[in-house]
């Protein structure tokens, strides 16, 4: 399906750490913008999962954060940046399965290990970087089809 | 089949957004991890769970879902109430526990065909 984009789109959403009252706020955004646009219903789901996760670990793990958008003829390119305590161990963090998070972010149904590795599943192109005690960058392309 | 379908069948008591019942559904799926239901879930599935966090507004809204049945007799507070009917999700609760409520969803979907 052709997508009418004639210019490229770009902007961007302040994540605010523990926020969990606006959490999806920005997903939620984009989302409503892609729909607008006319894209492909199978990639604004994509791109709904992948935005969400990274919003949400901004939210339980960072103190603030940014996403954003870049939407062009290709495809929509997301970063999510954070100052935040960074990742560690980057190989561990993307195990399905693996989580540091408390056990009262966890009773509210997050902690599953699975938010890393839903967002590399659902985008074309996925890299994190992380420098600990500075913060989180994730970087993701999703293609058009 | 719509939502309204399940109402005696599950004694669910409506919370939020009572326009959603007349809303076709497609399926459902049973989770209690956010990031399970993000994954795995499908735009017009029934979202069983006793997760009552406002979170679950955020996720069902993110996942085009149906609706929401907050299972084992939990109440939604305030705040996820308040946000439920801002966005539009149709917060159902029942006295059963996520089993009985899936099995009988099950059941007469099947039934259905
Ligand atoms: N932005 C971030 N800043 C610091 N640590 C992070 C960040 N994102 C992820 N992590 C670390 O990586 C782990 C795995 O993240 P992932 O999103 O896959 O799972 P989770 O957030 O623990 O659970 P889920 O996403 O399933 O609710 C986290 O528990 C945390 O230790
Ligand atoms: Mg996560």
């Amino acid at each position: 399906m052709p997508i009418n984009i004639d210019k490229e789109i770009e902007g961007s959403f302040q994540i605010i750490g523990g926020n969990f009252v606006n959490a999806g706020e920005a997903s939620t955004q984009l989302k409503l913008l892609l729909s607008k646009l006319g894209v492909d219903e199978e990639i604004i789901r994509r791109t709904a999962i992948a935005t969400f996760e990274a919003e949400m670990n901004v939210i339980i793990y960072a103190a603030a954060g940014r996403m954003h958008y870049h939407i062009t003829q290709q495809g929509i390119s997301i970063k999510v940046d954070d100052m935040g305590p960074g990742i560690e161990d980057i190989g561990l963090a993307m195990q399905e399965g693996y989580s540091t998070a408390p056990d009262w972010v966890r009773e509210m149904g997050w902690g599953a290990g699975m938010g890393l590795p839903n967002m590399k599943k659902n985008s074309d192109i996925f890299k994190i970087d992380s420098v600990v005690g500075e913060g989180t960058t994730i970087e993701m392309f999703i293609n058009f089809p | 089949m719509k939502l309204s379908d399940f109402v005696g069948e599950l004694s669910l008591e409506i919370n939020t957004c009572k326009d959603g019942l007349q809303r076709e559904i497609t399926g459902v799926y049973v989770s209690d991890l956010l990031s399970d239901v993000m994954a795995n879930s499908k735009a017009g599935d029934v979202w069983i769970t006793l997760q009552t966090h406002l979170n679950i507004v955020a996720v069902a809204g993110m996942k085009d879902l149906a609706g929401i049945i907050i299972v084992g007799g939990r109440k939604p507070p305030e705040d996820t109430r308040q946000k439920a009917e801002a966005e539009k999700i149709t917060i159902m609760t029942t006295p059963m526990p996520a089993f009985e409520a899936a099995g009988r969803m099950y059941q007469k979907l099947k039934q259905q065909g």
